[in-house]
């Protein structure tokens, strides 16, 4: 398995109460993202491992995207991956924003 | 179809996550999860195979609501490695199970959706099945039902089967399969002019939910909804047999006469034929309401037995 | 002997020699199947010109497995000329010096096989065609001495039924019997009278009854099932940004999970934008089972078939006001005509593809497989020769910048590839440089198998958004215009990011936002079929799926 990890300033905390969430399935193609606010509301953290090695500069494109449009600060992102598709992964992101902003 | 697709409450019980059924099975907000995933309790044996491992494992467990009335609830997730037990998946189903002992919920629900055990971690799941087998017989020798709702991707197969036996009730939809040995596994033992794993409509005929249900194995048959398993599920709970000798031996006699009835028979056809169904070969094809009135003129279906 | 009937007297030698083969045994133009072998020997010249009829549906396998029988000594260095090199037996004869060269057009299944005999040298190749390129040859320089062809059932006469998949079968008779050459029909029966007349008797010279029914793949089968919530959105963003920019009621899909995901939509996303009657009306299509809903929610108006589907021969029956039907009412599909129909008379070709290079070309080669075209290059490329206009040939016309007189322009059909940006195993779809000019470069081929050249290409779909090339005015802004929607392949991070904002700016590439569309809301859900059962519910039961794909 290879463990990435990256961290994201925010300017400050995603909107809602949610205090924890998770969506997606560990399946082929797919993944599982559990997010917790726990941090700092200007942080933001994401730590993955997947069976698929050597996709890191992927990762970290996706990632860098997703910070810039949902803004997740004070969430603690974990990704237990599947060996999803980047856009899959984005969705999925996505997703768990939406649910934490409830 | 367009006004089914828009309602929510017939959302797709075979297409839903482990979470999305307990979510729409339960009482809104009433859910409670114990071991969730937030502790990251997951398997210590995948990742000496390089597998990926999942927060929960694949076993969601918790305390809720059904109808009002307090509940004990796990679902299998059949998605994440086939739904099968491992070490931690089995052991969270062992332990709502005794926590069923103390809490006498007025009922445990086990949404089953598993290939059986996990291979990665044998000699773990092939004991958490018969400790979670052990832990039913105790929990219902207390009252408590222990319903059984089938109906994923995976079907309930290997040791799920053998747990789903030991359930007091069990609901099944159309797609849900029960069984021991998968059609694989039998295919390959004993050859595909036994049993050819390839043909589905074979496989359904002979493990699928109408099957089951009109042989008196399952106890209930549910529209493939989240709704219809949560009606199904308030409907056994409410007769549920009591777990006493005269259950077994009832359990006993049925068994026995359902081999001297259809030990012959090479097809389920042959076995629907003898159970007075008209037209056997149409039974696939029918929907969930006219297999219900189906049922509903036939005697051997609907049993006292377990 | 008279100089103009040679081709005409070998003809009758062949079929005379065929007969004494069969002599005592053939009931009028019957041959039993334990004959097949004698018949071909008799019948065959080295060299000749041969037609194993092997369609996408329907295989003449029973003449395919004595053709590999016969003594290389006596059959031998045959050139193929088929539409389909699909079954083993179809390479098989190449194996042994039976047959030596090969024209042909689509070999999905033995993709690999194909690849390393002409690697090996086994195989000399013609060209890898279109299907209408080689049925035109059929009629000029690759006109068939024998051809080898299937149906459901004939009578003694030899008046053949070909049942739904009529496919080739026309097109191959019309070409052999009609230029001295000498027809071989196997079929699944012999009958008294058959339901209908496809091919006229006198145009079949042996009719084989075969030893099991020919072998049919459901090839145009998509379990709904099995849709992704990435297709989902792309199939959104195609019907919002495409269909209803352009009004498109002509058309023709590609045999994709995105173009099914896009048949599944209409009855719901694409009634709910109101585009009912106003677009995908008038369809080239196989028989798609996930057109069910489509068509039972009103929104087809007709479909013309390049052949059926397993299942689908109940249904098509029972909807003749939509498929094209026969006095009996099964289908009766013809790839020739259909083809010609996806080409002239449809306004969008959509479907898609393996590999997308920064000009747009793309194919579904890899290194190690010829996979063959079959019918895309045909749909998917702009008609010269097209004449009438319609709305949505105009509009895509004058996009494509038309200068002078408005009489005078010529429009565009539009050419649409819809692809995720990553297949499977995370192989990118967009790339530097096709593997097709790798192969080609391998095998020796001077043309790299190129399936819709980027000149054709006018819009591309992925879940990032749609790139319009016809409004791109140079290279430049086409390839920033592809990188654009390439996602994080490694062609899309290597974008010209504030390039792209202005083309962006410009419309020619438009994000699900643009379009008005929340990813997040792109959900299976919204699929008017999430099973193959639920496509059996919206046919009434008379859709009846193969075995593999039932789970009930």
């Amino acid at each position: 398995m290879e463990k990435l990890s990256f961290r994201h300033a925010t300017p400050g905390p995603l909107p809602g109460r949610k205090s924890q969430a998770i969506t997606g399935v560990v399946a082929s193609g797919n993944l599982e993202i559990l997010l917790e606010r726990v941090l700092e509301p200007t942080v933001c953290t994401v730590e993955i491992e997947t069976p698929i090695r050597g996709y890191g500069d992927v990762w970290e494109a996706v990632i860098a995207d997703f910070v810039a449009r949902a803004r997740p600060g004070g969430l603690r992102i974990t990704i237990n991956d599947g060996g999803a598709r980047p856009d899959t992964v984005s969705l999925r992101l996505l997703q768990g924003a939406r649910l934490m902003e409830v | 179809m367009i006004d089914r697709l828009a309602d929510p409450t017939s959302a797709s019980w075979y297409e839903a996550s482990a979470r999305a059924r307990i979510d729409g099975l339960l009482d809104a907000g009433g859910f409670r999860e114990f071991v969730g995933p937030e502790q990251r309790r997951m398997s210590p044996h995948l990742p000496l195979f390089d597998l990926p491992r999942a927060f929960d494992d694949g076993m969601v467990v918790g305390e809720g609501i059904l109808d009002g009335r307090p509940v004990l609830v796990a679902a299998q997730e059949g998605r994440f490695m086939g739904g099968a037990f491992g070490e931690v998946h089995g052991a969270k189903l062992v332990g709502l199970l005794r926590a069923a002992r103390q809490r006498k919920p007025a009922a445990v629900l086990i949404l089953f959706d598993t290939g059986g055990v996990r291979l990665q971690e044998a000699n773990a799941g092939e004991t958490a099945i018969a400790e979670v087998m052990r832990a039913i017989a105790e929990v219902r020798a207390l009252g408590v039902p222990v319903i059984g709702l089938i109906g994923g991707r995976a079907g309930a197969y290997g040791g799920g089967g053998l747990i789903a036996g030991t359930c007091s009730r069990l609901a099944v939809s159309e797609s849900g399969r029960i069984s021991v040995s998968g059609p694989e596994v039998i295919e390959t033992n004993r050859g595909a002019e036994e049993f050819d794993s390839r043909d589905r409509a074979l496989v359904w005929r002979t493990m699928g939910g109408k099957h089951r249900r009109l042989t008196g194995g399952a106890d209930a048959f549910a529209d493939d909804t989240v709704a219809a398993f949560r009606a199904a599920a308030l409907n056994l709970i409410g007769r549920a047999p009591a777990f006493d000798l005269a259950t077994l031996e009832a359990e006993q006699a049925r068994l026995e006469q359902r081999l001297a009835r259809f030990g012959d028979c090479r097809e389920a056809t042959e076995i629907w034929s003898r159970l007075g169904v008209n037209d056997p070969a149409a039974v696939p094809a029918t929907t969930a309401s006219a297999f219900d009135a189906l049922l509903s003129g036939l005697g051997e279906t609907t049993h006292d037995a377990r | 002997m008279n100089e103009w009937r040679r081709e005409r007297a070998a003809r009758e030698a062949r079929i005379e020699a065929g007969r004494a083969q069969v002599e005592g045994k053939a009931e009028g133009k019957v041959v039993p199947a334990d004959r097949v072998v004698a018949l071909l020997e008799a019948i065959l010249r080295p060299g000749d010109r041969v037609c194993l009829e092997g369609d996408n549906q329907k295989q003449a396998d029973c003449l395919a497995r004595g053709l590999v029988q016969c003594d290389p000594a006596r059959v031998h260095d045959l050139h193929m000329v088929q539409s389909g090199v699909v079954l083993p037996e179809h390479l098989d004869v190449f194996e042994t010096g039976i047959a030596r060269r090969l024209d042909y057009s689509y070999s999905g299944p033995q993709g690999a096989r194909i690849a390393r005999m002409l690697y090996g040298g086994q195989i000399e190749l013609g060209a890898v065609h279109t299907y209408l390129e080689l049925f035109a040859r059929y009629f000029v320089d690759l006109t068939p001495n024998v051809a080898l062809i299937a149906g459901v059932s004939a009578d003694r006469d030899g008046n053949l039924y070909t049942g739904p998949n009529t496919e080739d079968t026309p097109t191959v008779v019309e070409a052999t019997a009609f230029k001295n050459g000498v027809v071989v029909a196997q079929v699944n029966e012999i009958v008294d009278r058959v339901p209908r007349v496809d091919i006229p008797g006198d145009r079949i010279d042996f009719v084989v009854e075969a030893d099991k029914p020919f072998y049919v793949e459901p090839l145009f089968t998509r379990d709904p099932a099995a849709m992704t919530e990435t297709q989902i959105l792309i199939a959104m963003m195609a019907i919002k940004g495409i269909y209803a920019e352009y009004g498109v009621r002509r058309l023709n899909h590609g045999i994709g999970f995105g173009t099914a995901a896009i048949e599944l939509l209409l009855p719901t996303y694409g009634e709910r934008l109101g585009l009912k009657g106003e677009i995908a009306t008038h369809w080239a299509l196989n028989p798609h089972p996930t057109l069910i809903p489509a068509i039972e929610s009103g929104w087809v108006r007709q479909v013309h078939c390049f052949g059926s589907e397993v299942g689908m021969d109940r249904y098509i029956r029972e909807r003749p006001d939509i498929f094209f039907t026969g006095a009996d009412g099964s289908l009766r599909s013809n790839r020739a005509f259909c083809q010609t129909a996806g080409l002239y008379a449809c306004d969008m070709f959509i479907g898609a593809t393996l590999q997308i290079d920064l000009a747009g070309h793309s194919s579904t080669v890899t290194q190690s497989r010829v996979a063959g075209f079959g019918g895309a290059p045909n749909m998917g490329s702009d008609p010269h020769g097209r004449r009438h206009p319609s709305d949505t040939w105009m509009k895509a016309g004058r996009e494509a910048g038309g200068v002078g007189d408005p009489s005078l322009m010529r429009g565009r059909k539009l050419v649409v590839q819809l692809v995720e940006t990553f297949g499977d195993g995370l192989v990118p779809t967009f790339v530097e440089r096709l593997d097709a000019m790798e192969l080609a470069r391998k095998i020796g081929l001077e043309l790299a198998p190129v399936m819709i050249y980027g000149d054709d290409v006018t819009h591309i779909v992925t879940e990032e958004g749609i790139a319009n090339l016809l409004l791109c005015r140079d290279a430049d802004e086409r390839e920033q215009a592809i990188r654009g929607v390439a996602g994080y392949t490694e062609i899309g991070r290597g974008r010209d990011r504030a390039k792209v904002e202005e083309l962006r700016g410009r419309g020619i590439i438009r994000r699900p936002e643009d379009l008005g569309i929340e990813p997040l809301d792109a959900d299976r859900s919204l699929l008017a079929a999430r099973s193959i059962k639920d496509l059996v519910h919206w046919s009434g039961g008379l859709y009846e799926p193969p075995a593999k794909f039932r789970n009930w």
